[in-house]
């Protein structure tokens, strides 16, 4: 049995790490949320974020802290061209329609990396990610607290910009009411775009943060991409208190299981709380009833 | 379907019969592994093209149907002919605990598809700690002497297991043309169109699509055994794996959905297509890893933009075997 303080750390860092889960999965909710497209490329643009961080801080020493400014600007760019591009006149076609699409868009997206960066596992080494604050018993690895802390901040400013922006306001109103913000003149494929702009900045985000934490291989998209929909489902889909909530749960189950069980084991609590949650509260935990 | 239709089938029929007199080995592995896929894929359609239900989980069926067959003749030494049985029976169970649990409680859609994921990679990682399947370090079949045909555990040369999977195939063709005919199939493509209307009008909507789930789960079941004893090494990170499921579901997307011909003409071109960009890579000397699935990926796209419907229905047409 370890001691209280070992899982004390533990869990802390599970939690910790769960909120960078968290951010990731904030995206794919909000994209689902208003567009109504399950983004399966998700993961692999999470890993496209990692890689993003990895050559700006090969080429300039850029700190990932720092690269996540001009990758989230990109992938905001990038996310609106695909949405307004590609998506949008999907959003008619049935489900599995739209699902072939965004997995094509993933097979291209695992592959570029590899001819790009190899197969083999790329990472940042910053001088603090071996420091860290204790607590009386308790250690806080300093890149995991600043990176919870971004993704913290980074949701933070996604919730005000829903609640308080008018045009965050309009996208609610196209998420509510597809028809009636139409008839009231919202430009609905605008907004989309603009949704899936900011869905790929939270990933975008996400990423830096996920490169201080962990090494990067381009097969680790899908593995991230099941991981988010695990998030969102447990939290409900398209609620954003409940994509930072599920991917605390999983943070913490994840690094419980890797202490008590096989580390190899440690998705499978993930996948086991997922058919739970669908089965007896398919709309999530934090969710709205469907 | 009319006259020139049969020609045609009749033709294609003649011809694959006639295969392995004059085709060489690698034709026959390449036609092996195209008629695998149309089978797997007129399967999986059964669920999706028929009755409207997205499975994004099929590698489970595939991967336990393998590994029930496979462990009881590594293990027990008995045949596979007596395994499938126990594989299929499995697999249905399976099918049903899923289509009861999902059916149920209402779920649908995306949550549905997603269900079939968790439950595949549930079992996935769960076979990598199973030791009498040999967990994560694989399980693996003595490969016999190929020059000798042992029918009775399914060990033999090439053609042997190309006419096994040819009769599969057919068999397949058969049976999805009569369902799509008969009661069971109308009330599927009923359930597929609008489930409301359609239990509005007396059909029993959690009846039939567990029909639909569990002749589906059962083929699929059988497309694992014969991956196993043809491949003879299984490994769960492989064979669970979603890009499996992608894998299965990519030949009657591109085919065509819920039609019968389908599933055969997407898997005929994705594995066409998948060879070619190999061979053609290979004459220019181009070495660059990840670069094949790169252009498997945009001609992918370009089939799911253009052709929505899939390319069956287009050449139906062009061909005249269609009706309108």
């Amino acid at each position: 049995m370890p001691s209280i303080d070992l899982i004390a750390n533990v869990v802390i860092a599970g939690l910790l790490t769960g909120l960078v889960y968290g951010l990731m999965a904030l995206g794919l909710s909000v994209i689902f949320g208003v567009v109504r497209v399950v983004n399966f490329a998700h993961g692999e643009m999470m890993t496209i974020a990692m890689y993003a961080a990895v050559a700006l801080f090969g080429a300039f020493r850029l700190d990932p802290f720092i690269a996540v400014i001009p990758v989230a600007i990109v992938f905001f760019g990038f996310g609106y061209a695909m949405q307004a591009g590609l998506i949008n006149p999907f959003i008619t076609r049935p489900e599995h329609s739209q699902f072939m699409l965004l997995v094509a868009v993933a097979i291209i997206m695992v592959n570029v990396l590899l001819m790009i960066f190899g197969p083999s596992a790329l990472n940042v080494q910053v001088d603090y990610q071996l420091e860290s604050y204790e607590v009386g018993k308790i250690l806080f690895d300093k890149a995991r607290v600043f990176a919870a802390g971004m993704a913290l901040a980074t949701s933070a400013g996604l919730f005000i910009f829903f609640k308080h922006t008018r045009t965050g306001k309009a996208i609610r109103a196209c998420a509510d009411n597809n028809l009636g913000a139409k008839v009231v003149g919202l430009n609905v494929k605008h907004l989309y775009a603009l949704t899936f702009g900011l869905g790929s900045a939270c990933v975008a985000v996400a990423g830096c943060m996920m490169i201080l934490l962990v090494d990067v291989t381009p097969s680790l998209g899908p593995g991230y991409t099941l991981l988010a929909f695990v998030i969102v489902i447990i939290g409900g889909l398209g609620s954003m208190p409940g994509a930072l909530f599920g991917g605390i749960l999983i943070g913490v189950s994840e690094a419980l299981a890797g202490l008590f069980f096989a580390p190899s084991a440690k998705s499978m609590f993930g996948f086991a709380l997922l058919i739970l949650v669908l089965l007896f509260r398919p709309q999530g935990l934090l969710g709205r009833k469907l | 379907m009319n006259s020139r239709a049969r020609i045609l089938l009749s033709v294609l029929g003649v011809v694959l019969v006639l295969l392995p007199a004059f085709a060489g080995n690698y034709v026959i592995s390449v036609a092996t592994l195209i008629l695998y896929f149309a089978f797997v894929g007129q399967a999986w359609n059964v669920m999706m093209g028929f009755a409207g239900q997205l499975s994004l989980g099929h590698s489970l069926y595939v991967g336990v149907g393998a590994y029930v067959s496979a462990a009881m003749f590594v293990n027990l030494g008995i045949a596979p002919w007596a395994g499938l049985w126990v594989a299929i029976l499995v697999c249905m169970a399976l099918g049903a605990a899923i289509g009861f649990l999902a059916f149920r409680f209402g779920i649908s859609g995306v949550y549905f598809a997603l269900l079939t994921i968790a439950f595949a990679e549930f079992t996935r990682i769960g076979f990598d700690h199973i030791e009498w399947t040999g967990g994560s370090g694989g399980l693996f079949l003595k490969v016999a002497q190929r020059e000798q045909m042992d029918l009775l555990n399914f060990r033999g040369p090439p053609a042997m297991y190309y006419y096994a999977i040819l009769a599969l195939a057919a068999g397949a063709l058969a049976i999805c043309a009569w369902l799509l005919k008969s009661r069971a199939g109308y009330y599927w493509q009923a359930i597929r169109e609008n489930e409301e209307a359609a239990q509005a009008l007396g059909i029993n909507t959690f009846r039939y699509k567990m029909i639909a789930v569990l002749i589906s789960s059962a083929m699929t079941a059988v497309s694992g055994v014969f991956f196993a004893f043809y491949y003879n090494n299984l490994f769960p990170e492989q064979i669970f794996h979603i890009s499996r499921s992608i894998e299965i579901i990519l030949g009657p997307i591109i085919g065509g959905i819920g039609t019968l011909f389908g599933p055969i003409l997407g898997a005929f071109v994705l594995t066409v297509l998948a060879d070619s960009i190999t061979e053609v890579l290979a004459y220019f000397g181009v070495e660059v890893p990840g670069i094949k699935q790169v252009f498997y990926g945009v001609v992918l796209l370009m089939v799911v933009m253009f052709l929505p419907h899939g390319i069956w229905p287009t050449l139906a047409r062009k061909l005249g075997v269609t009706k309108s």
